[in-house]
C-alpha cells in the first residue's frame, strides 16, 4: 500500500509541475549556473575573454587594495543606510498622513507616486540640473537675495553621495508610500476603535499597535528598497558619472567598467562576487530568523 | 571556445546571407564631434564611389563608451563590416580568438610596410607577424592649445612653453580667465598628465616607466617633478567645470580659458570655428619643451564575416583607407596626421605642418594604447580622476602611480 501510493504523489498536480519546469530550469541554469560560472571565473586572470587560467585570490587582493572599490563600498553603505531609513520613515509618514482621511487624497497620492513613473536616467538628469549651482537651486536662492547661499552637492566630493540620495529618495519614496498605505488600509477599523476606547494617543497607536501589525508590508518594502540599493547604477551614471573624480562611484559601476572598459573580466567578476557575498551576509541571518522562526510555531 | 566560434561564424553567415545588397558595409566609429564628423564623411564619400555602400554606425560618446559596444557586438556574433579602434593592445584578444580578418595579403600586395610612416603604426596592427588593421591617422596627445584673445585681454604675450604658461597664469586669473581648461573626465586628465610626463621627466624616464614598466623610476625624483607640475596644473584648472573635451576646447576658442592640453584632434574644432592657427590660436607640440609626439591614432579592424561580397568590400575599404587621396582628404578635415609620408600636405595649416615636421624628423614615441593594456590604463585614469578633483598630495599620487606601474602587464 505504502509503496503504491508514493509514485502517485509525483503525479499529483502534474500540470502545475510541468508548467513550472521552465522557471525551475531558468532559475537553475541562468541564476545558479550563471552565478557559479561568475564565481569560478573570478579566480582566473581572464581579460577580454573568459579563460580558465587560475590565479588564486589575486583578483580579490587587488580589488580590496583599490581605492576606487573602497570608495564605492563606502558610498553604497552611506547611500544604503540613509536610503533604507529615510525611505521607510518618509514613506510611512506620508502614508499615515494620507490615511487620516484627508481631502483630495487621490491627488496627493498621484503627486507622490508620480516620480516613480520616471526612469532613473531621467531622474538623474533632472536632478543634475536642479542641483547645478549655475542654474539650479543655488542660483534661484541667490537671485532672491541670499548671495552667500551655497548648495552644490554634485560638485563637492565630500557630500556628492547625498546629492544622489536626494534624487533616489524623490524617485523611490512614492512607491513605498503606496505599499504602506495599502498596509494601513488592511488594518481592521475595530482596532482603531478599541485603542480610542482605551484612550491611547494616535501616535502611540501607530508605533505600538499598527506598525507591528504591518510586519509583512514592511518586509515587502524592505526587500524592494534593498534590491534598489544594491543595483544602484543608472542613477549615478546619469547624475554624476561617478564624479567629481571618483567620489560618487558605486560597486555596480566598478563591475561594469572593469568588465567592459578595462577589458578585465576577472576583476569585474571578483567585484560582482563580493557584491553577492555582501547580499548573502545580510540575507542569511534574516532568512534564518524569518523561516527558522516559523517552524517553531 | 571552438564551439562558440563556430556558432558565431554560423550566425554571422546567416546574417550576411539574408542581407540583399551584400556590399552594404556597416562601419562603426566614435567620430561625432564637428571636425571628426566632417572627416568621416570624406571617407564615406570615397567608399560610396566604389560599387559598395557605406552604412554609418556612429556611436556617440568617447571611445570609452563606444569600445565596449563594438567589442561586445563582435564577441556576441553580430559583427559590423568594419570598425574603428585605437590600434594597440585593445584588440589583442579578439585577434587571438580569430574574430578579426587577416589583412596581410593586401598589405603585402600594396606594400604597406614601405609606405606607412612611422613604421611603429603598422607594428601596432601586427600580431604574431600578421597584419590585422589598416591605420587611418596619427594622433598625438602632446599639444598645448593657447587662445590669443585670452592673452590679449590680460595684456600678455602668448607663452612659448609650459614654464611661461604657468608664470602667466596669475595675470589671466586676475582678468577673470581660467588659465587651463580641463574637461572633468579621467581620460582627459590622464592625457594632460601623460603630456606633462614627457615634457618634464624627459623621454628617457618616460620610456623606462611606460615601455619597461620600471616602478623605481616612477617613484623617483624625475617623476616627483611631474607630479608636482600636475598638482600645479590642477590649481590652474580649478574653476574649469566642463565635462567633454570639445567644451573645454570651446573655452579656449572663445577666450574664456588661456589654454588646454589636448590631442591634435582639438584642431578640427578650431578649424570649424573659423579660427586660423598663428593668429587666433597657437599650438605648442610637447608643451613647447620637448618637441616629440606619440603616435597613437585610429585604425580600422575588419571582423571575420563569411560572405564573399562583404569580404571584398572589407578589403576594398582597407585599401581605400591607406590610399593617398583619402589620407589627404580625411586628415585635413580631422586635423590629424596622415599615416604615410609620401603625400603632399602643403595645404595643411600651421599646426599640422609643425606635426609633420616632427614626424619627418622621427621624433616619435609609441602611444599609451600601445604600451599599456586597457586594464592598466583604466587604473591610471581612475587615479588621475581622483587626483585632479581632490586635494591628494603629489607624493601620495606618485606612490600609487608607482604601484600601478609595478603591477602593469
Amino acid at each position: 500500500m505504502e509503496s503504491a501510493r508514493k509514485p502517485l504523489s509525483v503525479f499529483k498536480n502534474l500540470s502545475a509541475k510541468i508548467a513550472s519546469v521552465p522557471m525551475i530550469l531558468t532559475a537553475l541554469v541562468v541564476f545558479v549556473g550563471g552565478t557559479a560560472w561568475t564565481v569560478l571565473h573570478s579566480f582566473t586572470g581572464s581579460r577580454l575573454l573568459p579563460k580558465l587560467k587560475f590565479v588564486g585570490f589575486d583578483q580579490y587582493e587587488r580589488l580590496w587594495s583599490t581605492r576606487r572599490w573602497l570608495v564605492s563600498i563606502e558610498n553604497l553603505a552611506i547611500y544604503g543606510v540613509c536610503s533604507l531609513i529615510l525611505t521607510l520613515s518618509i514613506g510611512f509618514f506620508l502614508a499615515a498622513l494620507l490615511d487620516r482621511k484627508i481631502r483630495g487624497e487621490a491627488v496627493f497620492r498621484t503627486i507622490f507616486l508620480y516620480p516613480f513613473a520616471l526612469s532613473f536616467v531621467v531622474t538623474g538628469l533632472a536632478w543634475q540640473w536642479i542641483l547645478n549651482p549655475d542654474f539650479g537651486i543655488q542660483n534661484t536662492v541667490r537671485s532672491l537675495g541670499w548671495q552667500s547661499f551655497t548648495f552644490d552637492p554634485l560638485n563637492n566630493p565630500d557630500i556628492v553621495i547625498f546629492g544622489i540620495l536626494i534624487a533616489g529618495l524623490w524617485q523611490g519614496t512614492g512607491l513605498i508610500m503606496v505599499i504602506m498605505l495599502a498596509g494601513l488600509r488592511g488594518i481592521d477599523e475595530d482596532i482603531w476603535k478599541a485603542t480610542r476606547v482605551d484612550g491611547i494617543p494616535t501616535w502611540k497607536t501607530y508605533i505600538r499597535v499598527i506598525i507591528p501589525m504591518m510586519r509583512p508590508v514592511f518586509i515587502t518594502a524592505l526587500v524592494l528598497i534593498a534590491s534598489g540599493i544594491i543595483k544602484l547604477y543608472d542613477l549615478v551614471v546619469a547624475q554624476t558619472n561617478g564624479g567629481p573624480g571618483i567620489a560618487s562611484e558605486v560597486p555596480a559601476k566598478y563591475v561594469i567598467n572593469y568588465m567592459f572598459r578595462a577589458q578585465n573580466l576577472g576583476q569585474g567578476f571578483a567585484a560582482s562576487t563580493m557584491m553577492l557575498v555582501s547580499v548573502i551576509i545580510i540575507l542569511v541571518p534574516w532568512a534564518y530568523l524569518e523561516f527558522g522562526g516559523k517552524k517553531r510555531d | 571556445m571552438k564551439a562558440i566560434r563556430k556558432t558565431l561564424i554560423a550566425t554571422s553567415t546567416l546574417c550576411a546571407a539574408t542581407s540583399v545588397a551584400a556590399a552594404d558595409l556597416e562601419v562603426t566609429h566614435w567620430w561625432t564631434s564637428g571636425g571628426e564628423a566632417a572627416a568621416v564623411s570624406e571617407l564615406a564619400k570615397a567608399f560610396d564611389d566604389t560599387e559598395h555602400n557605406w552604412v554609418d554606425g556612429a556611436i556617440a560618446g568617447s571611445g570609452g563608451t563606444a569600445r565596449p559596444i563594438i567589442i561586445s557586438r563582435i564577441l556576441g556574433g553580430d559583427p559590423m563590416g568594419a570598425t574603428q579602434l585605437n590600434h594597440g593592445r585593445q584588440a589583442e584578444e579578439l585577434i587571438e580568438a580569430g574574430l578579426l580578418t587577416d589583412l596581410t595579403e593586401l598589405a603585402e600586395q600594396e606594400g604597406w610596410r614601405d609606405i606607412v610612416n612611422p613604421p611603429s603604426l603598422l607594428d601596432a596592427c601586427t600580431y604574431e607577424g600578421r597584419i590585422y588593421c589598416a591605420p587611418v591617422n596619427i594622433h598625438s596627445a602632446q599639444w598645448l592649445w593657447l587662445s590669443h584673445s585670452a592673452y590679449e585681454q590680460a595684456g600678455l604675450d602668448v607663452p612659448a612653453n609650459w614654464a611661461e604658461f604657468v608664470t602667466a597664469a596669475p595675470k589671466l586669473e586676475e582678468a577673470g580667465i581660467v588659465p587651463l581648461a580641463m574637461g572633468q573626465q579621467g581620460w582627459q586628465q590622464n592625457l594632460a598628465f601623460g603630456t606633462l610626463q614627457i615634457a618634464i621627466a624627459g623621454v628617457d624616464a618616460w620610456r623606462k616607466v611606460l615601455v619597461d614598466k620600471d616602478a623605481e623610476v616612477a617613484a623617483g625624483p624625475e617623476y616627483a617633478k611631474v607630479f608636482q607640475a600636475a598638482a600645479d596644473a590642477r590649481e590652474l584648472a580649478r574653476s574649469s567645470n566642463v565635462q567633454d573635451w570639445n567644451l573645454a576646447t570651446n573655452m579656449v576658442i572663445t577666450g574664456k580659458a588661456g589654454g588646454q592640453i589636448m590631442g591634435d584632434w582639438a584642431q578640427g574644432e578650431f578649424q570649424i570655428a573659423g579660427q586660423v592657427a598663428g593668429t587666433d590660436y597657437t599650438c605648442l607640440p610637447g608643451l613647447g619643451v620637448n618637441e616629440i609626439l606619440d603616435t597613437g591614432g585610429d585604425a580600422f579592424y575588419f571582423p571575420v564575416i563569411e560572405d564573399d561580397d562583404i569580404k571584398a568590400a572589407q578589403l576594398e575599404l582597407a585599401s581605400l583607407i591607406v590610399s593617398p587621396k583619402v589620407q589627404v582628404a580625411f586628415n585635413l578635415k580631422k586635423g590629424s596626421l596622415p599615416v604615410r609620408g609620401d603625400i603632399d600636405l602643403s595645404t595643411a595649416n600651421d599646426c599640422m605642418q609643425k606635426g609633420l615636421q616632427i614626424l619627418a624628423k622621427g621624433n616619435v614615441l609609441p602611444s599609451g594604447d600601445m604600451n599599456l593594456s586597457a586594464d592598466t590604463q583604466t587604473q591610471i585614469e581612475d587615479l588621475m580622476a581622483e587626483f585632479w578633483t581632490s586635494d591628494m598630495s603629489a607624493a601620495d599620487a606618485q606612490e600609487r602611480y608607482a604601484s600601478i606601474v609595478a603591477s602593469a602587464d
